[in-house]
């Protein structure tokens, strides 16, 4: 990446290394996004229709993990992943996948604790419809996740806009490695700190570019399906 | 080939439900039988819908006990409900009775045939393809009714079903009614409207305050009420 070349100009010509960091940072926290929508999604309808001891508990736990400090989540993963950690024979510290788990475990809450409330709220307007259709507890779940799934773009969103503007875990776990671990806010915090602000903010404006455009074409994505779902 | 009727005669012997403080049915002693409509009348808070959950085994007596065709524990499998503001499932018309059948473990490659005959049942095979929230409240009443009937039940419950519907979509609901009767279905329902009990029925209900007042053929319970209560609901009076 030239040193001497402005933000804008970087970003008309399609910088190879630009290219290279937005790529991985897309990937890196849609896989997170993916991963997390696997284990949150479901996790939120579970907590929305059982009846547990604790469960009031358990979702005043969930919403406080929603703001869970990023650098203790990427501490946490470099203890786990690191060469004398649990899963250090792995391999995976430094690599692209710490980054995915790092960020998936810091999205997970979020996502958990917006489709339980989406879900909870279409649940009781289901209830009585899917009890008389003898539906169980699997069919339940499948079916309320199926039926809010354009509600639920939005706790996907959520995820996202956390996920690709966090900068603490990944830096922890990823290391800021170029061309290998560098995302946009990694590069960002490091060319701020190098002094170069013009680069910074030619990310930054890509990155807040990014954001803008996923969640418009997820509202677009949304409004279809309520016309179409009714 | 339809499995042997089970569920019937749905008793209940004695059955309460108290939430709270508050008692909802007492000492309701029924039998609902195979055969023409039972409909169930009275006023708001008698306890009409409380006793349809009941029979559907939506509820457990809190007192008393519910037996379906003899058995305590029969699963709802051969009994559906329809409710009074059916809650339509964020699909198509088509969509909606797919999953019913599915639901009701019909085999896939039955589902398209199903599907096509139930919505001919309830004249909403044109709208299939429509969201079925956009539907209007009479094909809304409709389809449920059609959902309803994908597990071929034996007993059908309904709850007010012709509620805030105009006089055509009403008799739209009606005649879906009477198809369904004429498929040997018991239908069990509940109704404000004395007109659609007058027309449909074969029994007739009167419940107040949680308890049954009269039990009646149709034609006794207009003609020759037993009870001052009846009496006077058949009469138009309020009954408080």
């Amino acid at each position: 990446m030239p040193h001497d070349a402005s933000a804008l100009e970087l970003i008309l010509s399609g910088d190879p290394a630009l290219i290279s960091i937005v790529r991985l940072s897309l990937i890196i926290s849609l896989s997170a996004v993916a991963g997390a929508a696997l284990i949150g999604l479901p996790l939120g309808a579970l907590i929305a229709l059982a009846r547990f001891p604790g469960r009031e508990l358990t979702i005043v736990v969930l919403n406080a993990l929603m703001g869970l400090p990023p650098v203790v989540v990427g501490l946490a993963v470099y203890l786990l992943l690191s060469r004398s950690g649990p899963l250090g024979s792995w391999g995976l510290l430094f690599t692209p996948q710490a980054m995915i788990i790092a960020q998936t475990i810091l999205i997970t809450p979020i996502i958990a604790a917006l489709a339980r409330q989406t879900i909870e709220d279409l649940w009781v307007e289901y209830r009585d419809e899917l009890a008389a259709m003898d539906v169980g507890l699997t069919g339940r779940v499948a079916t309320l996740i199926w039926d809010a799934r354009f509600s639920l773009v939005t706790a996907l969103l959520a995820g996202f806009g956390r996920a690709a503007a966090e900068v603490g875990a990944v830096i922890i776990v990823g290391g800021n490695i170029d061309g290998f671990t560098r995302t946009m806010t990694t590069a960002i915090a490091l060319e701020t700190s190098k002094g170069d602000l013009p680069l910074a903010l030619g990310l930054g404006a890509v990155l807040i570019a990014i954001v803008v455009v996923v969640n418009g074409l997820a509202w677009g994505v949304r409004r279809a399906g309520e016309r179409l779902a009714g | 080939m339809r499995a042997p009727l089970s569920d019937l005669p749905i008793m209940l012997e004695d059955a309460a439900v108290v939430v709270g403080s508050l008692t909802i049915l007492n000492d309701i002693a029924l039998t609902l039988a195979a055969g023409a409509p039972t409909v169930l009348v009275g006023p708001n808070g008698s306890g009409k819908t409380t006793l349809l959950r009941l029979a559907m085994g939506l509820l457990r007596p809190s007192r008393g006990r519910v037996t379906w065709g003899g058995r305590i524990d029969a699963a709802s499998t051969r009994r559906a409900i329809v409710f009074q503001r059916p809650v339509m499932l964020r699909r198509s018309a088509a969509g909606n009775i797919r999953y019913a059948l599915k639901a009701a473990r019909v085999a896939r490659s039955e589902s398209a045939a199903r599907t096509a005959e139930l919505l001919a049942l309830v004249a909403l095979s044109a709208l299939g393809d429509r969201p079925a929230r956009k539907l209007s409240g009479g094909e809304q009443q409709r389809l449920a009714l059609a959902r309803a009937l994908a597990k071929e039940p034996q007993v059908l419950f309904l709850d007010e079903p012709t509620a805030s519907l105009d006089p055509a979509a009403s008799k739209a609901v009606e005649d879906v009614i009477r198809a369904v009767t004429a498929r040997g279905i018991k239908v069990v329902m509940a109704t404000h409207d004395l007109g659609s009990a007058r027309r449909l029925a074969g029994d007739i209900v009167l419940l107040h305050r949680g308890r049954v007042i009269e039990t009646a053929d149709t034609t006794t319970f207009f003609s020759n009420p037993a009870t001052h209560e009846a009496r006077s609901f058949v009469a138009g009076e309020l009954l408080i």
